[in-house]
């Protein structure tokens, strides 16, 4: 296997590991509906199905197994003059955003996540494409990192 | 507030006594009104509130309303009759008069017929614009009152739409399209002729130039028939406001040809040519039933598309690209320099023998979905031309492109890969891309990303650097075992998807870079959004 790829040198800032909790336990409930569903069929006589619903709990498990290693791939950096985002390991993302281009920041929290201390930082562009949200952020972190890039934003403002 | 509401009452509840008819200067609330003649018309952009045309509600939906209300009681008259009083065979009135019910009756119909009209009256009265030095302001309703501002320097483009029945009576809609899903400023509507007047000073507004510039076209009085004729007839609203011929002239066979060579029209024919034989020979020949509403839907659609095009024109004027479509109800739209975010210069496969080739663009104002009387801001600036048509569009949505190599259109287009100005995908990209993988390939121009791709369905996209909102850098597993990765140019959304999926990947990363820095770099030293005005630090 050819080397990832590796764009830019720099330090990455990683989101929190508490955020492998949360993704765990989202893949974790997909896991066990499977094997639920694989069970139920089973014992009710629908090989065919139970065998798609054991082959869907494996790779879902297989999916699980990799939760780790993917919350350790996101990663940003704040540079000069945008901010870079990372994500992904089979497939690998980096997007650049000019820092006058973001339009709105949100935070959000999921329930799971309120309960770690986690926030999501979503960015929002004009372009819908852009799609890019850092997950696994100290609560903390998260805001002052968006008033830091509110800021940022503005007075760095340029048109459409 | 003092007028007398007599004569805008008159000219709604009649049959649209034509209001650019009446003699101005009775009444100074109607001559603010939009259409007050041009001397007037030209002070609309003054920051002060105005009224739209006062036959507003009539055009907007009053005919509609008028002819379902009149079928309704022209077919329900005598069961309402039978239903309400019992009776039967005989005159309303006889009846009426005979149980002494004609004065409540008459009194009562006349009531509503006056509530209707201080209805609309009142919808007119409260729905106001102005347009001052920042904004387009609209403010409307009578009991959820609204009010909708729009920034001129984001101004994505101007829309002046004028339906059949508007266009009779000589009124106009001017739609202000600003970034963001149905968000759009409507006026409407406005006489022919101030609506012309304010599109021009609003765009003069927005692009920064000082107030009072250019004064009015003067344009003699003539009597009305005749300037309503006019009007309707002229290609552009106002001849001293046209510009200069549309650059691209598109002949009637060719239209017609560029409707009919589509892969669908194609997979119709295939499938009525297997069809008609097979539902005969097997005599089941109701099965061809079927294909009837497909049929139908169809030709609408090429005859729709056909009058939409019939009479399309682009010029390009001071404020921005002007694109005209529409045979009975035209559209007139103007996009400000810098509004477009990506262009695709696209050949359908059944064009290629004809060398025919289609522009789309993603603009910041599409989208919006209100597709009404061809209001939308089309995204097609070029729905069928040749090689020439599309190098004098492209000088027009992105003048910085003559700047660059005059081959470059060339290659890109037709260009077969190879080492050709373009940086094109390695060879062992064929194992994604088996046909195109030549072509593939990218080139930085000073101010656009150029984007080569397709070899059956050949296609060229041109980002300008200065509207890219982001950059992705991608690469799935099949692209890392063959070391090639993706670039992902970002605009607003839209018909075009600047993405180039292989690239060598040590190219991308160094792609990846270059954009990263042009976008800050151009999107900081970009003045369009004032597009007129001396530069200004951003």
């Amino acid at each position: 296997m050819a080397e990832r790829l590796e764009p830019v040198d720099g330090e990455w800032k990683r989101v929190s590991p508490k955020q492998v909790g949360v993704e765990l336990a989202g893949s974790g409930v997909t896991v066990l509906l499977a094997v639920v569903l694989a069970v139920v069929t089973f014992l009710l006589g629908a090989g065919v199905m139970a065998a798609i619903f054991t082959a869907a709990a494996l790779v879902a498990l297989f999916a699980t197994s990799l939760v780790p290693r993917r919350v350790r791939s996101y990663g940003y950096q704040l540079r000069e003059d945008d901010l870079l985002f990372r994500r992904g390991l089979l497939f690998q993302r980096f997007v650049a955003i000019p820092y006058g281009r973001m339009q709105l920041i949100d935070i959000n929290r999921g329930p799971l996540s309120r309960a770690l201390g986690l926030s999501e930082l979503k960015f929002v562009t004009a372009a819908a494409a852009t799609n890019v949200t850092i997950p696994g952020l100290p609560e903390g972190e998260a805001e002052g990192l968006r008033d830091r890039l509110v800021g940022l934003a503005e007075t760095r403002r340029v048109g459409l | 507030m003092s007028t007398d509401p007599i004569r805008p009452l008159g000219a709604e509840a009649g049959p649209v006594g034509d209001p650019g008819g009446r003699p101005a200067g009775t009444e100074p609330e109607a001559i603010r009104a939009a259409e007050a003649p041009r001397a007037e018309a030209a002070a609309l952009a003054d920051g002060e509130w105005h009224r739209l045309h006062p036959a507003t509600p009539f055009l907007r939906g009053g005919v509609a309303f008028v002819a379902i209300l009149g079928i309704l009681v022209a077919n329900f008259r005598d069961r309402l009759i039978d239903l309400a009083v019992g009776f039967e065979e005989k005159d309303p009135f006889d009846l009426l008069i005979e149980r002494g019910w004609l004065l409540p009756v008459l009194g009562g119909a006349i009531v509503l017929v006056l509530l209707g009209v201080v209805g609309f009256y009142l919808s007119w009265r409260f729905n106001q614009f102005r347009v001052t030095d920042e904004v387009v302001e609209v403010r409307s309703g009578i009991l959820f009152r609204t009010q909708r501002q729009a920034r001129l320097d984001r101004i994505q483009g101007i829309n002046l739409g004028r339906p059949l029945l508007a266009r009779l009576f000589g009124a106009a809609r001017l739609e202000i399209s600003v970034a963001g899903q149905d968000a759009n400023v409507r006026l409407a509507f406005l006489g022919s002729a101030a609506a012309d007047t304010l599109r021009r000073d609003v765009l003069a507004l927005a692009s920064g130039a000082k107030r009072g510039g250019a004064p009015a076209v003067e344009r003699a009085r003539t009597g009305l028939l005749e300037q309503r004729v006019g009007e309707l007839l002229a290609p552009e609203l106002d001849p001293g406001e046209a510009p200069p011929e549309s650059v691209v002239k598109i002949p009637p066979g060719r239209l017609i040809g560029s409707l009919l060579l589509t892969e669908s029209t194609l997979i119709l024919v295939l499938v009525l040519g297997v069809g008609i034989p097979w539902s005969l020979s097997v005599g089941s020949w109701y099965v061809l039933l079927g294909a009837f509403p497909a049929l139908l839907g169809m030709g609408s659609l090429i005859v729709q598309r056909f009058t939409r095009t019939l009479r399309y024109s682009i010029a390009g004027t001071p404020n921005g690209v002007r694109v005209g479509y529409g045979l009975l109800s035209t559209s007139n739209q103007t996009i400000p320099p810098g509004r477009v975010h990506a262009i695709a210069v696209r050949q359908p496969l059944l064009w290629r023998a004809a060398g025919w080739w289609q522009i789309t663009t993603n603009l910041a104002s599409s989208g919006s979905g209100s597709g009404r009387g061809g209001a939308t801001p089309a995204t097609t600036l070029l729905p069928v031309g040749s090689r020439a048509d599309v190098a004098r569009v492209l000088a027009l949505l992105h003048p910085a492109l003559g700047d660059a190599d005059p081959s470059l259109l060339e290659t890109g287009l037709v260009g077969k890969g190879g080492t050709d100005g373009f940086v094109n995908a390695p060879r062992r990209a064929r194992w994604l891309r088996p046909f195109s993988w030549r072509r593939t390939g990218f080139t930085l121009t000073g101010s656009a990303l150029v984007l080569r791709r397709g070899a059956i369905w050949r296609s060229l996209i041109l980002v300008p650097q200065a509207r890219l909102q982001s950059v992705a850098l991608v690469q799935g597993p099949l692209q890392r075992r063959l070391r090639l990765a993706g670039v992902h140019a970002h605009t607003v959304a839209g018909p075009v998807l600047p993405r180039l999926e292989v690239v060598d990947a040590r190219t991308a990363v160094s792609l990846f870079d270059d954009l990263r820095t042009t976008a800050v770099t151009s999107g900081e030293a970009d003045t369009t959004h004032r597009w007129n005005s001396p530069r200004t630090a951003s």
